[in-house]
């Protein structure tokens, strides 16, 4: 047989017919659920008297549009649509961690903390952000509403084979620069169409040297370059982290799952359609200074001159992003201040984010003109932070402490900026008004977020001291 | 799906590469849970801008756009193919799209038809005043004014679906033999009714 890498394996073993002249139909292992992208798709369902065919395989949380604060949705329609979510999953036998289940939280952090996201499976989900739960080794990628109803009805979805690209992060990362910036790095210089039609395996010494979490945030920002999905090969830290979950195999089915994960991993000989190279050795952190991910710069850098671009389309796209953004060309980075800082996110809200933001802030105090929240990644994360003590270093610091969801990510919920706002932010889009119409969002790492709250401008987290 | 053949109608232009689709649909429209009903919120924040493009009153009824490169780039929310749709169009041309937009699109009869950058271009040069073009999906050709012919490729799976309106859940649905037989052999690495409460 042709050597395979991760990806091939994976398609190969889950596709139940490929039909002359028709895509494959792809058996999906795994079916995440959330409020918003799913009514439509049971109301489909429902119109047509179709049942969901495997609620085994499914599992729907509530976390786009629900509120950080206490107290009840004063929201109508945010209301209606969790009121329906529950209402569907009820009628259709789905199981559904809600809001006050104590394991609710944002999707992509719930399925690796239940030990759901396994080496090996294809899951889906109605949200872009789901290719980071290929940081275990998995084929994850989001689909549309139409796509959720088909996944609902027939447990397949009809897929067209992608192509395949390595990127190789070289070089061994320098202290105090992150995952965020490792994978932000690799968007600015592939581009934010870069990715398109590949699914993606990361790669590298820098990679195997990152913990789970991190290679979540990595795997989390495929959409971001436009890769279908984005995945690693699971090795013992993978293994490490899913061990002892709720929905991890035990006894001797745990040894039969690892002699099975371990089988995935790819030929050494297989080739990719494309291959891309990332060196970390250098790296700093990192800072978007625009309105798409690619346009990122270090912390220690300026803002582009649209001056400096050849292209008319390009320097036209840089001129409207910094008009967007409220600056001028050349404009330092840390010379930039800040209104707001979110730690939160798909991207960074799991507990080893959120210590280290803590690390950075403890003892310290927010910068009087900055507004400051984290918003733990799930009720589980939130409960292990209040155990560590976290919640009280970030609310002594003058942070404001929240209940799990996406919240400012993308400002669904009361969460968002006002217009003109300038915020760091541990998430993973800085498209205009994604925090709130007119807002103005710079992408960064949870440490380079606490130490800009501190500073009340973006800075190197070192410089605050305190970083690791 | 109603099924799509051809359509004949005026063309917008919209040359911006990388138009995300929280700028076709921002945020607060995703909380309604109804499939119809969000044209009226195509492009919210940028049509409250006076030069926003398709605020020109030659685009009032235009049936087609002429877009940038990846366009529909970000998030997964199909919210923003039935945007456009609901605001009338029937086609978007593009030298490329956003991944999941472009399925998303196929899904519900919106018709994406990627061409070359030079090709976009020259359409959007063609119809800059309001021009009428007709893209046909059996021919798979767009035409305009004088005899501008433009052929383009789609993929025949994709195309043979929006030329029946094919419902592709029930095209699965009559393969459940061959699904319950893949299920036989293939074990679930999960149970999610066996985990906590």
């Amino acid at each position: 047989m042709a050597p395979q890498t991760l990806f091939d394996r994976i398609w190969t073993s889950h596709v139940v017919v490929e039909p002359t002249d028709e895509p494959a139909l792809l058996y999906v292992d795994l079916h995440l659920i959330h409020e918003v992208t799913s009514p439509q798709a049971f109301e489909g369902l429902r119109m047509a008297g179709r049942r969901v065919r495997r609620p085994d395989l499914s599992v729907a949380t509530m976390d786009h549009n629900v509120p950080t604060e206490d107290g009840p949705i004063t929201d109508p329609l945010a209301r209606r649509q969790l009121d329906a979510l529950r209402h569907n999953c009820e009628e259709f036998g789905v199981p559904l961690y809600a809001t006050g289940s104590g394991r609710e939280g944002i999707v992509h952090v719930i399925g690796p903390e239940l030990g759901i996201s396994q080496p090996g499976m294809t899951i889906v989900c109605g949200d872009s952000h789901t290719s980071t739960h290929g940081a275990f080794g998995a084929l994850a990628f989001g689909i549309g509403t139409s796509e959720v109803e088909h996944v609902l009805a027939t447990q397949t979805l009809p897929q067209r084979k992608p192509k395949t690209m390595r990127v190789n992060f070289h070089g061994e990362l320098p202290p105090g620069v992150a995952a965020k910036d490792m994978i932000l790095a690799a968007i600015g210089q592939a581009g934010i169409s870069g990715g398109v039609g590949y699914v993606v395996e990361y790669d590298g010494p820098a990679i195997r040297s990152l913990s789970m979490e991190s290679r979540m945030t990595v795997c989390n920002m495929s959409i971001e370059w436009g890769a279908r999905a984005g995945m690693i090969a699971p090795d013992d830290t993978t293994y490490g982290y899913i061990e002892g979950r709720p929905g991890a195999p035990v006894g001797a089915g745990w040894e039969r799952a690892l002699d099975e994960w371990r089988s995935l991993v790819g030929d050494s000989n297989a080739t990719f359609d494309r291959e891309l190279s990332v060196d970390v050795s250098r790296l700093e952190p990192q800072v978007t200074w625009g309105t798409n991910p690619e346009m990122v710069v270090a912390v220690h850098g300026e803002v582009p001159d649209p001056s400096d671009y050849d292209d008319p389309a390009e320097r036209e796209a840089v001129e409207r992003a910094l008009t967007y953004m409220g600056l001028a060309p050349r404009t330092k980075i840390e010379d930039i201040a800040i209104d707001r800082v979110f730690i939160g996110s798909c991207t960074n809200a799991r507990i080893e984010d959120l210590r280290t933001a803590a690390a950075v802030v403890s003892g310290k105090h927010v910068h009087p003109s900055v507004r400051a929240l984290v918003v733990p990644g799930s009720a589980g994360v939130k409960r292990q932070a209040e155990e560590e003590g976290l919640d009280r270093i970030f609310t002594a610091a003058g942070f404001e402490w929240r209940r799990a969801g996406c919240s400012m990510c993308l400002g669904m919920n009361p969460d968002i900026l006002q217009p003109g706002e300038r915020c760091a932010s541990t998430s993973n889009r800085n498209f205009e008004g994604r925090q709130g119409a007119g807002g103005r969002t710079h992408l960064v790492s949870p440490a380079l977020a606490a130490a800009a709250a501190l500073a009340g401008h973006f800075v190197d987290p070192h410089a605050v001291g305190n970083a690791a | 799906m109603k099924p799509f053949r051809r359509v004949t109608a005026r063309a917008a232009v919209l040359n911006r590469a990388d138009v995300d689709t929280d700028q076709i649909i921002p945020k607060q429209f995703l909380k309604r849970i109804e499939r119809t009903g969000y044209g009226e919120f195509l492009f919210f924040d940028w049509m409250k801008q006076p030069d926003f493009e398709l605020r020109r009153p030659e685009y009032a009824d235009a049936g087609i756009l002429l877009a940038g490169r990846n366009f529909g780039s970000g998030s997964s929310r199909e919210h923003a193919a039935w945007a456009l749709q609901d605001y009338g169009f029937e086609v978007v041309i593009a030298p490329s799209f956003g991944d999941i937009f472009r399925t998303n699109a196929l899904k519900i009869g919106l018709v994406p038809i990627v061409l070359p950058a030079e090709a976009v271009e020259l359409l959007m040069q063609t119809v800059a005043g309001g021009a009428s073009l007709t893209v046909d999906l059996e021919t798979q050709q767009v035409t305009g004014p004088g005899d501008l012919v433009v052929p383009f490729e789609f993929e025949p799976f994709a195309r043979e679906s929006l030329l029946q309106g094919l419902d592709d859940i029930a095209l699965t649905l009559k393969r459940e033999e061959t699904i319950t037989s893949f299920e036989r052999s293939h074990a679930a690495p999960v149970d999610t009714t066996l985990l906590p409460a």
